[in-house]
């Protein structure tokens, strides 16, 4: 072999040689970013994955409720943390109608459908007033101004005994109505 | 007295070691002291000094944050009793958060000031590009930090902005609810919440934010300065670069000869927001956060009250379009800016286009501030009460109507004598406007916002509501 094509193949090897191991560093930094990236992104989107509970809960006596009047109550969020304290809790209008039967109670989110404000009742005028943008709904909770989109969110509610039981909901929002 | 100018000299001798055996010559200086466009030394210099001011209220950012982080208590439970204490008990908490307050909006403003500033300068156009959309993302960077600063509080304000932040991104198509949920990390604002907030404002955007600043700050330095654009002298690749080496050769070092004006500028804007702190102190805590109690008022901080009020002022049919649609397009037009336009005229004169691209959104930004001000859309819902003046004389029907106005939360939406809500229209002199029959059909049909009545008032509290409002002439 004449020392120039040595040469030359001594540098076509190294080339080789060279892209070689960049790529064997490029691909073992791709897979230290996997095992670093791939369980935090787990962890970080586990909210998605995790179902919340939906059981019915007690929210109070159904003697509570005068027909007629729309009551504020509180009710334990879904599987809420240890340390969550106060925030735990979500507050919810509960609305009697009728002294018995199947529209008995009317049960609302508080969060006004236009973007989650809490709407405050007023009883003197049957409106349920929102304080960030203005919306009103009626005491059916059906839009009456402002610019909340749709009526206010519905909880599904029960009798059970003597008790009104309401089903635990994630945080409403327009989509899942 | 040769010993005291012996002394004098070991500050001089201390500063040379360190310099030498650190070899901050080749490095820190050598940046320090790289070359600026000459025209620098005149009085359009002054022009040049808003991301150094940015900068330095970064930094009293970054140490304020620091110092409140050892108090602050990211738990649920107990983070809105550490901020009392911080605010009211510990020494000098009421300063130091005063500073980190007044520094978020001192960022917010001087980050809007230097990116307007380098938009009219046409600064970023060739061969500066990558500095405006580093910049772009500083941008984003920095209005998120005010974002999720003011969640921390989380005192009634905070908690209720948490759910309306959701509600927004709930608006997005297809991923919309995926996005709300892990904006509260779960089904509600609860436990988790805050302490994803708390890890996203001191780690994850200050990471992102170091890192832009100095992606930035290199960039500026290898790309040196922008020379002040001469109307008639356009941009040209081809040529750019030649002729900006040719300025750059007549040109002077950045410190000491420009740098001055930047120390003297960001000293005038930390002095500020120091006297501000100091003055005025940490912004007053709200309630405490009690998701069962719906008498909450949540308010964005200033430079986000524009906005506040966007949301409540247009038409509700264009809403999903305007919340997810308009921040998308502000922020795509960003960070194309300097794709579009990489070549040509520099000077403002020239691009009275771009002139207009800033002013009116500037215009519009403000007066929709000074409607969420005063936020006229919201319904009062405390204090209901007519002034004396609005009732003084009234008997009979015309007074119990008076109490109707009050009882039926029409007080809530309407005026009467400087009195009440001011959604709907003043109603001081409403009678000389309509007519009785005219006012029973409009507060028992209601329309264009209000509600209708019919079903909440007996026809003989009607009347005497009416007979009241036919008493304002």
């Amino acid at each position: 072999m004449d020392p120039a094509g040595a040469r030359r193949g001594r540098t076509l090897n190294e080339i080789s040689r060279r892209r070689f191991l960049s790529r064997v560093t490029l691909a073992l930094t791709a897979f230290i970013g996997g095992i670093v990236g791939l369980p935090i992104l787990g962890y970080l989107l586990a909210p998605l994955f995790r179902a919340p509970t939906d059981e019915l809960v007690p929210v109070g006596a159904v003697a509570d409720f005068p027909l007629g009047e729309t009551k504020l109550v509180s009710i334990r969020d879904p599987s809420p943390l240890a340390w969550a304290g106060q925030t735990a809790d979500t507050a919810l209008w509960v609305r009697r109608r009728e002294a018995a039967g199947p529209s008995m109670f009317q049960v609302f989110n508080v969060n006004c459908t236009h973007l989650g404000c809490p709407v405050n009742w007023q009883a003197g005028a049957q409106i349920f007033l929102c304080p960030c943008h203005g919306g009103v709904f009626y005491s059916d909770g059906t839009v009456a101004g402002g610019p909340p989109p749709r009526p206010l969110f519905e909880r599904e509610w029960q009798v059970s005994g003597d008790r009104l039981l309401v089903r635990q909901q994630p945080l409403p929002t327009v989509k899942q109505g | 007295m040769s010993w005291l100018r012996a002394i004098g000299k070991v500050p001089g001798q201390i500063a040379s070691w360190i310099g030498e055996r650190f070899e901050l010559e080749d490095s820190v200086m050598a940046v320090l002291r790289h070359p600026v466009p000459r025209e620098l030394e005149r009085p359009i210099g002054w022009w040049y000094v808003i991301g150094s001011a940015t900068l330095a209220i970064f930094v009293i950012q970054v140490v304020t944050g620091v110092g409140l982080a050892m108090t602050y208590v990211p738990a649920p439970n107990s983070a809105y009793d550490s901020l009392q204490f911080i605010s009211h008990d510990a020494t000098l908490g009421s300063i130091v958060r005063g500073m980190h307050y007044f520094g978020s909006g001192a960022m917010v403003v001087l980050v809007l000031a230097h990116m307007t500033q380098v938009y009219l300068f046409g600064a970023f156009k060739f061969p500066r590009e990558a500095n405006w959309l580093t910049g772009s993302f500083l941008l984003l960077a920095t209005l998120a930090m005010a974002f999720t600063g003011q969640l921390l509080r989380w005192d009634q304000d905070a908690f209720w902005s948490i759910v309306v932040a959701a509600e927004q991104a709930a608006r997005a198509p297809v991923i919309g609810d995926w996005l709300a949920r892990l904006v509260v990390a779960g089904s509600n604002v609860g436990g988790a919440t805050l302490t994803r907030f708390y890890a996203t404002h001191v780690f994850l955007i200050p990471a992102a934010i170091f890192g832009l600043i100095g992606m930035h700050l290199y960039l500026v330095v290898k790309r040196g300065i922008s020379e002040p654009p001469v109307a008639g002298e356009p941009v040209e690749p081809r040529t750019y670069r030649a002729r900006y080496t040719e300025i750059l050769r007549r040109g002077i070092p950045f410190w000491p000869d420009a740098a001055w004006r930047d120390a003297l500028v960001a000293t005038l804007a930390v002095v500020v927001v120091l006297i501000l702190a100091a003055a005025i102190g940490a912004p007053a805590l709200g309630k405490p956060p009690d998701p069962t109690n719906v008498l909450a008022d949540p308010r964005p901080d200033w430079y986000f009250l524009g906005y506040f009020a966007v949301l409540a002022l247009i038409p509700p049919a264009t809403e999903s379009l305007v919340i997810v649609g308009l921040p998308l397009f502000a922020f795509v037009f960003l960070f194309l800016v300097p794709l579009l336009w990489p070549d040509g005229e520099r000077h403002w004169s020239r691009r009275p286009a771009a002139v207009a691209a800033v002013a009116l959104p500037f215009v519009a930004y403000a007066a929709l501030t000074v409607a969420g001000l005063q936020s006229p859309w919201v319904p009062q819902l405390e204090g209901a009460a007519l002034p004396s003046a609005a009732t003084h004389g009234l008997s009979g029907y015309a007074a119990h109507g008076a109490d109707l106005f009050v009882t039926k939360s029409c007080w809530a939406c309407h005026q009467i004598e400087g009195s009440g809500g001011r959604r709907g229209p003043d109603l001081t002199h409403v009678a000389s406007r309509l007519s009785r029959d005219q006012l029973t059909q409009r507060v028992a049909t209601g329309g264009g916002g209000m509600p209708a009545y019919a079903g909440s008032v007996t026809p003989i509290e009607l009347d005497d509501l009416v007979t009241y409002l036919a008493t304002r002439k």
